[in-house]
């Protein structure tokens, strides 16, 4: 599904990854520092690598070589960043419809409702994301990437920024997601408990190398 | 209060230049202060001090330089003329030309800071949504910077209404084409018995001034509701 074989360097900091991924959820672990986040911007089409290449599906997504760059809105990713980064200035509906407006309706695979029952966010629609909590954000967030009907649903750290009791509460959620969708994922985290419970394979990340971490 | 004809001449060319010059601002600073928050490039910062450069000089020379480079003898002036009939010199477009041009960087002050508040990863949110990076800046960017492009258009605008030298020297003082508020007032000290015209004028000038004042004050505090700067009760529901 995903071939990665890249090479990224940013001052002293050198990200080293070649890994073959498929479908279901990968667990990326590593410390804070470790190039987590670097890894899903690459992924994400939100950075460019200076060697290697990337391919999804037999698409190639990146290719330094010959310059190849499919940017960030034609990859067709989904990404739920650490601390939600809803936009502030819309309603809950409106973040929750932003990616969706983009499809043609015969891209389109989920449907408000349906995404919002799931999530169990529709009493949210009319709000603003200033009047959430932060278990509320996350799932609006979460919401938001799946109804882009992405191909593949990158993670980052999205409940690093939660209370433990928060995190025990929205992880069934995500749970539900891989189970009810089964839309591909990436999950990024610094819990190996996080990445044990949702994921069904486990990778290590550790001073910008991606290695195996069995099963 | 009652004005003359000539009195309303002046403050609807008032109303007309700063309006025209705000118009003329606002694509122009949004792009510029965009530029300046978010670009690095070589020469950034001669580019930046030229258009600073007004603020800080008497606004005659502005409006001189304008002269030399916009008259129908300048270089820019004269090609203006001859290819396509156009004067700018002692016309209201150049009263306008330079009311922009000392108006501009009250413009691009606040807009730049509003860009450069704004968090860079809500902007790769939206791209990661599909939106195309123009989608993302009309979006995203430009609603989030609204506050701040309010307040660059008001003091645009307000700065536009009371500038008085720069357009001197480069449209002078011809009334119904050149004669703005600040010149007519300027003007009237200066005939007999004109002291009543330009107070009229002056207190006018107060009331526009409080006005814009008073629409930028409404506008931010409903921009920043919207952006859930504040937390009005109505919404908490």
């Amino acid at each position: 599904m995903l071939n990665i074989d890249v090479e990224f360097r940013r001052g002293s900091f050198t990200l080293a990854a070649k890994v073959d991924i498929e479908g279901g959820v990968t667990g990326v672990f590593g410390p804070s520092g470790s190039g987590k986040s670097t890894l899903l911007a690459l992924l994400a089409g939100l950075l460019k690598a200076q060697r290697g290449t990337l391919t999804f599906d037999g698409r190639t997504l990146a290719d330094a070589a010959t310059g190849t760059f499919v940017p960030a809105w034609q990859r067709h990713f989904g990404l739920v960043f650490q601390d939600g980064q809803l936009f502030p200035h819309l309603s809950v509906r409106s973040n929750l419809l932003y990616g969706y407006r983009h499809l043609a309706p015969s891209e389109r695979r989920f449907e408000l409702d349906t995404v919002t029952k799931l999530l169990e966010i529709d009493p949210l629609l009319r709000r603003r994301p200033v009047h959430l909590s932060g278990g509320e954000r996350q799932r609006v967030a979460l919401g938001r990437a799946l109804l882009y009907s992405p191909r593949l649903l990158l993670m980052d750290e999205p409940l690093s920024s939660l209370d433990e009791r928060l995190k025990q509460q929205i992880l069934p959620f995500l749970k539900r997601v891989k189970e009810e969708t089964g839309v591909p994922m990436i999950y990024v985290s610094h819990s190996r408990a996080e990445v044990d419970y949702l994921a069904d394979r486990v990778l290590l990340m550790s001073e910008g190398r991606l290695g195996a971490a069995g099963s | 209060m009652e004005l003359t004809a000539e009195e309303w001449d002046a403050v609807a060319l008032s109303a007309k230049v700063a309006l025209c010059a705000t118009a003329l601002c606002l694509p122009t600073g949004i792009l510029f202060g965009w530029l300046m928050a978010r670009r690095e490039f070589a020469g950034k910062w001669i580019l930046d001090t030229l258009v600073q450069l007004p603020m800080v000089l008497p606004p005659v020379v502005p409006g001189y330089l304008l002269l030399l480079l916009l008259g129908t003898r300048g270089p820019i002036g004269k090609w203006l003329l001859d290819a396509f009939g156009i004067v700018i010199a002692f016309t209201w477009k150049g009263a306008v030309l330079a009311s922009a041009t000392m108006a501009f960087p009250l413009m691009v002050q606040p807009v730049r800071l509003a860009f450069r508040l704004i968090d860079q990863r809500l902007e790769q949110a939206a791209l990661t949504l599909g939106a195309t990076p123009w989608r993302a800046f009309a979006t995203i960017t430009v609603p989030l910077a609204f506050p701040g492009i309010v307040a660059g258009s008001v003091l645009c605008f307000s700065r536009s209404l009371g500038e008085f030298g720069a357009t001197m020297a480069f449209v002078g003082n011809i009334p119904g084409e050149t004669r703005t508020l600040p010149l007519a007032i300027y003007s009237y000290t200066h005939v007999p018995n004109g002291d009543a015209a330009a107070m009229r004028l002056a207190l006018l000038s107060i009331l526009l001034a409080l006005a814009a004042l008073g629409t930028s004050h409404w506008i931010g505090r409903r921009a920043e509701r919207l952006l859930g700067q504040s937390r009005p009760r109505d919404e908490r529901a």
